[in-house]
């Protein structure tokens, strides 16, 4: 359901920054579909990418055999990110907080870290420049508290209170949170994360028990439809063949 | 004159305690053929930079060569974490020291290295702790619009060991596929070893001079190993050992099952020879299938 609901995210002839795992079962599953034209881009530098199996890395041989361009990396976040020429990016989150800011650094201290998690990557100059930011992450409570334990990307309003407009960014931010849910989306003013829609047999209490801050629900709240048999057959049979990613 | 010589000599030669390494390669040619060697020479204190210190720095981690690791993402690509790693920033006091930086911090910081200027300027980290965690990160006031950019200072290896597909005895080395940040990071580096698939003669590079990734008046070194870059990938040669990746989760695991892999794989074997020498399903399981390109007149 995740990867049908972050694939209607995304519109035809869109030029997308993808990231390993569901993000590109989404990419692959709309281009399948309603998105023929999609222009899937990857940090490792493979533009327009046709992969004729799923890759397992974001490095994989077969994004590079038929794709449009190879390019080096320093052009993938000069010429493309940094120059405002994606237009979807995706991005994962091991915390994500009310106002969107996404910790992929450390769980607890910086210093002295309870668990280390991977880092950056390149999702904070995805979050500052990408037109819009899809997050996808499973709901739970420890994963969506009040403050992030650590700010790797930026999201409607730094530790301050600032805003990223007046900080100079010029991607719109995560627009989207999807999780297996609901989808969780800014409030126009504040910035602060609301429900903005719920996913077939979703309680609204639960979704709300799992964040750690008083959840606003958006009126009038979406209800999302349950996958097509032609969404659940392209990713089964199509998209992800050999169950790497569907679980 | 041939710049041609065999790994061993190589990183004798090139790859001193205490030096600043990148070995580069981002996913693709990855030469663990080299960190092998490294290790069996008993390298140590080395500060290990790269984007994604994937298996390979894990393991020189694992096998105490690394006193400091710069880095952008260190995680087990497609396949969960890297261990060694973790345990050795986990514990307390943390066994290496780390500089933390994003993906584009770090292919700016390789470029300023080749450009030889002192930093590099972009649009980044607003609203991020990374600043905060790395004081090496920093902003200037831009002299033209007034506005403030990050900056990351130039990152220059005493030595950076580039895997191509092929090269010449001289070390014009050519390389397709994904690219990484190999031409920055060689630039920027005080000496370049070259490891090729492949060793051609000059007339092959000269007749495709596009292709050229690394010029040989750069490099110091050239080293023909033919699977240098397993368990990572060549392009046109073999495709990446995702199966490897997903073990490395189970064997980095556990520090016992580390310490066997390096025994057997690394200490037990002389070269990278013998190692694709006892991996006889090698070339069945991961030999690359033909995808040839087209031809281009370079004439006029």
């Amino acid at each position: 359901m995740m990867a049908v609901a972050a694939a209607r995210e995304l519109r035809d002839g869109e030029v997308v920054f993808v990231g390993i795992g569901l993000p590109n079962l989404a990419c692959l599953l709309a281009r399948a579909t309603h998105a023929p034209n999609l222009v899937l881009i990857y940090e490792s530098g493979a533009v327009g990418a046709r992969p004729a199996r799923l890759p397992l890395s974001i490095g994989d041989p077969a994004l590079v055999t038929g794709s449009l361009m190879v390019c080096g990396m320093a052009d993938v976040f000069q010429c493309f990110l940094q120059s405002g020429r994606i237009e979807a990016g995706f991005l994962g989150a091991a915390q994500i907080d009310r106002w969107g800011n996404i910790n992929t650094t450390v769980v607890g201290d910086y210093a002295r870290p309870r668990v280390r998690l991977p880092g950056s990557g390149g999702a904070p100059e995805i979050a500052i420049h990408a037109r819009r930011t899809l997050v996808i992450t499973r709901l739970d409570r420890r994963a969506f508290p009040e403050r992030v334990d650590f700010i790797t990307s930026p999201g409607h309003r730094d530790r301050a209170g600032v805003t990223r407009q007046s900080s100079g960014m010029p991607g719109a931010g995560p627009v989207r949170v999807i999780t297996d849910q609901g989808i969780l989306a800014p409030n126009a003013e504040s910035g602060q994360l609301e429900l903005a829609a719920v996913f077939p047999g979703a309680e609204i209490e639960t979704i709300r028990r799992s964040v750690q801050w008083p959840l606003s629900l958006r009126s009038p709240l979406e209800r999302v439809g349950a996958p097509t048999e032609v969404e659940l057959r392209t990713l089964r049979e199509v998209v992800d063949p050999g169950r790497v990613f569907l679980k | 004159m041939s710049k041609v010589m065999t790994m061993t000599d190589a990183i004798a030669a090139h790859v001193h305690d205490g030096d600043v390494l990148v070995i580069e390669g981002f996913t693709h040619l990855i030469c663990f053929a080299a960190a092998h060697e490294i290790i069996r020479q008993g390298r140590r204190r080395l500060t290990l930079c790269r984007l994604t210190p994937d298996l390979v720095y894990d393991q020189m981690i694992a096998a105490g060569c690394a006193s400091k690791l710069v880095f952008s993402w260190a995680g087990n690509p497609g396949a969960g974490s890297l261990h060694a790693f973790r345990r050795a920033v986990e514990c307390d006091p943390p066994a290496i020291e780390i500089e933390e930086y994003s993906h584009f911090g770090m292919v700016a910081r390789l470029s300023a290295g080749a450009a030889r200027i002192p930093f590099w300027p972009l649009r980044d980290y607003q609203g991020t702790d990374l600043p905060a965690a790395n004081a090496r990160i920093r902003s200037v006031t831009c002299p033209y619009t007034g506005e403030t950019l990050a900056t990351v200072p130039a990152l220059n290896p005493d030595v950076t060991i580039v895997h191509a597909q092929r090269a010449d005895a001289d070390g014009n080395a050519q390389v397709w596929g994904l690219l990484g940040t190999q031409k920055e990071a060689a630039f920027a580096s005080k000496r370049v070893i070259v490891v090729a698939e492949e060793l051609v003669d000059a007339s092959v590079i000269r007749a495709d001079p596009n292709r050229t990734l690394i010029p040989g008046v750069i490099v110091d070194a050239v080293v023909v190993e033919p699977w240098g870059a397993h368990p990572s990938f060549a392009q046109g040669y073999y495709d990446r050992d995702n199966e490897f990746y997903v073990a490395w989760d189970r064997i980095g695991r556990d520090p016992q099952s580390l310490q066997q892999y390096l025994d057997a794989w690394v200490h037990g074997i002389a070269d990278r020879a013998e190692y694709v020498r006892r991996q006889p399903d090698l070339v069945a399981r991961l030999a690359a299938r033909p995808a040839m390109s087209g031809e281009v007149n370079y004439g006029y």
